[in-house]
This record gives C-alpha cells, structure tokens and sequence, in this order.
C-alpha cells in the first residue's frame, strides 16, 4: 500500500510488540492455572513464579523491590486505589487531599469523587507550561492534608513536573505523595531510592504491553486501604484473579524499553517541533521546549479547528489527537490546554502528536508536509485569518 | 485515500472536503458572524439580495469550525441560493441536515451554528433595509425559542422538543432581567457544562437581560 498508517497517537495507546505477545502466550496456554500457594499443585505454582518474577522486573526498573509493586487492571484503577485507599486509610489524620488542575480524569474525578463524599480537595492551578507552583503548593498544605497527587508528567503537553522537589515538600510535610507516572514510566529515569515518593501510577499499554494490566508502586508501610472487595491477592490490596499473562507481558515491555529509543523518540520528537515552526506560521508549542517527555509533541494551529485537521489528516492515513472540544466525549475543550491559561482558541487548534517505538523519521517528515498543506487550505476558509 | 470510518456520510465528507461558497462578499447586503464560546466554533456569512425580486443572488461563508460545521456551511449557502429571503429563513438544521445525509447527533450543535448565521444575514438585511425594527423583550415563549437551538447532544434535538428544560423563571432586576433556567440533568453529567454554556450564549447576548443562572436538577 502507498497509503501506509501512520499512527502518532502513542499515548492513547501503542501497538503491542510481537516479543510481548509471545512472551505472553504460554500463561494462556500452558501455564494457565492461577497462582496458587507454594502448597497447591505444580502449574499453580509456575504461575505463581512467572507473577514473582514480573513483579521483580517491574520493580527492579524503579529501583523498587518486588512487594512494593500491586497489580490493577490499569492507570485508571491504581490511580483511583492510591487516591481513595489513602484517603480513606487515614481519615484520622484529616481529609485532605491536594491535586494540580491539569491532571488526568482518573485522578482529577477521584478527588471530585472524594468531595462528594465531604473530603476536601485543592485544585493546583498551573502556569503557563504547565508547571505548578511549589510555593503555592507549599502554602495548600494543611494539617488536615492526608495525600499531594501531581502528575510526573502531563497526558496531553508532555509537561515533566519537578518531581523532585514536590516530593521533598511532601516528606518534610509529613504527607503522602501519589505521582501519576503513566506517561514517563520506561520513559524517562525514576529511581525511587532517592525520590522519595510514596505511590506511583504504572502503565503497560502505553509502552507497547497489553492493556487491562497496570501497576501501581507502593512504598513499605504507607497506610493504604483496598477499594475493591474480595480476595487477599496483591498483599491485600488488590483482590481478583491474577492477570498473570498480562503482568508478564507488562514486565517483557518494560524488559524491551532501552535508553536509546528513548533518544530517538525525543528526537523524533524535536524534529517535529523544528520543522512545524519552521514551516507554519501563527503556531504555538503547548508545555514547556525541553521540560516535556521524550514522545510529546503538542502544537496549537491558530485560527483553525482540531477536528476538521484530524479528519483530513485520517483522509491521509495519520493518526493523532486535537485538545478541540468538537473532539472530545463532553464536548468540552480540554482542560490541559485551558489550565495554561489558553482560551477556547488555543485548545480549539491544538494538535498532540505522541511517538513510540514504530514511528521512522520519514513519517515525521511527511506529517509536517501534509499537516501544513491542511492548515494553510483551512486557514483559507476560516474568518479568523485574513487579517 | 485510505477508508474512513468516521460516523460521516459521504456527502458530509464530501462538502467538508470541498466547501462551496467559501469566501466574503465585499459590500454585503446581508452579513451575519455567529460564535460558540461554549463549543469554540464560529461561522461567518455574508449574502447579497436582490431588492425587487427578494431573492439571493450570492452568499458566501466562513468557517472556524469542526467537519460537521463546515459542511453545513456549504449545504446551506448551496440551498439558499436563489431563493427569496422567505424560502430561505424555512431552512433548519434539520433540513440542512437531511440534505447532507444525516449528522451524529452529537454534531448537531454544529449545524445549528451555521443555519443560525444564514437566518441572523437574513435578519441582517431586513434591520438594514427597514423590513424590521422593534426590539423584541425576553419573555419565555422568546427563551424557549431560543433555546430550540440548543441541542441535547443525547439525541441531536433540541433541550425543548426533549423536555430537558424543566423550568424557566424571569425575573426584573433594576438593570436587566435575571433568567434562571433548570436543566433535567445531573450537574456531572457528561454534557452538563455545554448544555449550560450553549444556553447561556443563546440568551446573555439580548440588550435586556443582564444574567442567565443555569442550573441542574440532582436525582
């Protein structure tokens, strides 16, 4: 086919690596049983090694250990456990939770989930890259506050928060830190031996594993309740049978991720950006030029309308996503691009582009191409830009 | 090209692709520019009126807007042309829509925009040409006409024709009338806050009302 699919919406979802799949297929195959105690029968306890042995690799990678890791179905699920378990582990310290304005649903509606409960919640807001305030951050925490949850980096502009320092504020404040890591985990360094975070949001699908499978990481001893009820699988935390082929699978995809595809990816990812400034007039780059994860790039083409460039761009075969309300499932524009203070224009016209392991440098190139012969056409059509 | 599987029909894609009566006409007879805060979209139209016979003899439009918008753009300037400016205030949404095949109902918010420009040129032309002049007071028959351009993006009607207005309440403040309008829907619904912002643009404009306060019935 001339027409090849060029898919740059990566951090939607990614396509599955084959070595993932294949390292998948003997736990629906073979060693299918559930992981059972060492005293059961030999499958059982096969696939209680190969979820051991997941585990270990998973945490290994944040130079975590193995006990530190629960499994969940996915980002959704161990954002909404770190949320709802600590809140509700600790209500006798107080009912207080902090988050950022620009965090992504699970965690964001959690918190709204949570007020409606009579918790208390303080939306962060952000500056113009996507940065929070720390001094601001500083000064929202009360004795009351139980949990800080701030994103590593941002879904939509790729911004990388100063994890850092937010996480030495919590630890000096004596509160819980939660980071939403979906975007940077295999993308970019955590070692939580010297970040002193308390929970981290992990994802599989967004680094070419399999969906319905996430993690999230656990620091010893953080008081922290289960919010599913059931079995004692997970240390307690998380019951229901093991998803023992998908948890292998997450541990291959993290196995495959290397510091030079990392590279690669940003550099994907800065030729982008360098080729549409150089080639489109009126546009503006959402999140900050370095500050941003290796696979993000978010460009707003004024005067024109997400929708319309996604559709042509699909015409084409190319595959991204628009901050455009007349895109989104609430007709809402999106509340990243508003939380930098963009008006409906800037969310209106901005265009993520998202990169992962089977994306080539020619693609980028002929994206750009397509990409400004559609914006100039819509610009001509468009009342805003004839001045 | 490669297939599409969006929700479009091939006409839709089609006036999307290659919009009709794109531009701005100079010296207009008629022009109306229409604006979404809510949805963000934005349509401009200008048109020229023959004065004995009454009919459009051109028009021309302008979209900021999604595929949805754009297309109806260019039915509605298509189905205008030569018609008098009567026949041409008959054409809805609906109209338009089935002329393009049919719109997710999610979109129909969109076409809405676009219809409501051609009738605001129209009107545009009638103020200028003296055809119209009083001002009309907000009363509710005029808020719930207005709000028959509201669209419940459940179903692709209007919040009237869907009874998701349970309540409509004017009141006369000292500078201006305050309307409080109920919404039969949770305020976390998926839709809540474009409904609330389509309604609040539909009505705030007018020179009398001062606040439009929309609210949402919890169950």
């Amino acid at each position: 086919m001339a027409n090849e699919l060029i898919y740059l919406d990566n951090s939607a979802s990614t396509r599955l690596d084959e070595r993932v799949l294949e390292a998948m297929k003997q736990y629906y195959f073979d060693t299918y049983a559930v992981a059972t105690s060492e005293f059961a029968y030999t499958l059982g306890i096969e696939a209680r090694e190969a979820l051991d042995d997941s585990r270990e690799k998973i945490a290994k990678k944040l130079e975590a250990t193995a006990e530190e890791i629960v499994f969940t179905s996915g980002s959704t699920e161990s954002s909404n456990l770190a949320i709802k378990g600590v809140l509700r582990a600790n209500k006798k310290k107080g009912k207080h939770i902090i988050v950022s304005t620009i965090e992504d649903f699970p965690v964001l509606n959690s918190a709204k989930a949570l007020e409606r409960e009579g918790y208390k919640a303080t939306y962060l807001p952000v500056d113009g890259e996507g940065f929070i305030d720390l001094e601001a951050l500083q000064n929202a925490i009360t004795p009351e506050t139980v949990l800080i949850s701030i994103q590593h980096a941002n879904q939509e502009i790729g911004t990388l928060q100063n994890i850092q320092a937010i996480a030495e504020i919590s630890q000096e404040k004596k509160v819980l830190f939660h980071s939403d890591a979906t975007h940077t985990f295999g993308r970019v360094a955590i070692n939580i031996e010297k970040l002193p975070v308390d929970l981290l949001t992990l994802s599989a699908h967004t680094i070419h594993g399999p969906r319905g499978i996430g993690a999230l990481f656990v620091r010893k001893n953080t008081p922290i309740k289960k919010h599913l009820d059931g079995g004692f699988q997970e240390f307690n935390l998380r019951p229901g049978v093991e998803n023992i082929p998908g948890a292998v699978g997450f541990a291959k995809a993290v196995e495959l991720i290397t510091a030079e595809e990392n590279e690669r990816l940003k550099q994907l990812r800065d030729r982008l950006i360098d080729k549409v400034f150089k080639q489109v007039p009126d546009v503006t780059l959402n999140g900050h030029r370095t500050k941003r994860t290796p696979q993000n790039a978010n460009i707003t083409f004024h005067f024109v309308e997400g929708e319309s460039i996604t559709l042509h761009l699909d015409m084409h075969g190319i595959a991204v996503s628009t901050g455009s309300a007349c895109f989104s499932k609430s007709l809402e524009a999106s509340h990243v691009i508003m939380g930098i203070g963009g008006d409906h224009e800037r969310a209106h016209g901005s265009i993520r582009f998202t990169f992962g392991r089977f994306n080539k440098q020619k693609e980028v190139d002929k994206v750009v191409e397509i990409i400004s012969e559609i914006v100039k056409n819509l610009r001509e059509i468009s009342p805003l830009s004839n001045k | 090209m490669s297939k599409i599987k969006l929700p479009y029909t091939k006409k839709v894609l089609e006036h999307f692709k290659n919009p009709r009566n794109v531009g701005e006409i100079e010296n207009p007879d008629g022009k109306a520019i229409e604006g979404s805060p809510a949805c963000g979209d934005m349509v401009q139209l200008t048109l020229k009126v023959d004065e004995k016979t009454k009919r459009i003899t051109d028009i021309k439009f302008k979209s900021y807007g999604c595929a949805s918008n754009i297309a109806t753009g260019s039915i509605i300037t298509e189905m205008a042309k030569g018609k008098t400016i009567d026949e041409a205030k008959k054409i809805s949404w609906k109209s338009a829509s089935e002329e393009l095949g049919g719109l997710p109902a999610v979109k129909a918010h969109c076409s809405v925009l676009a219809v409501s420009s051609l009738r605001e040129a129209i009107r545009n032309y009638e103020e200028r040409h003296g055809i119209i002049h009083e001002v009309e007071p907000t009363t509710e028959e005029v808020v719930k006409r207005r709000l028959r351009h509201v669209m419940n993006p459940l179903t692709g009607l209007d919040v009237i024709r869907t009874n998701l207005i349970s309540n409509i309440s004017i009141k006369n403040g000292s500078d201006g009338k305050i309307i409080e309008i109920t919404v039969d829907l949770p305020e976390d619904h998926q839709f809540a806050n474009n409904v609330k912002k389509e309604i609040q643009e539909k009505i705030e404009h007018r020179k009398d009302v001062k606040k439009v306060i929309v609210k949402f019935l919890n169950n």
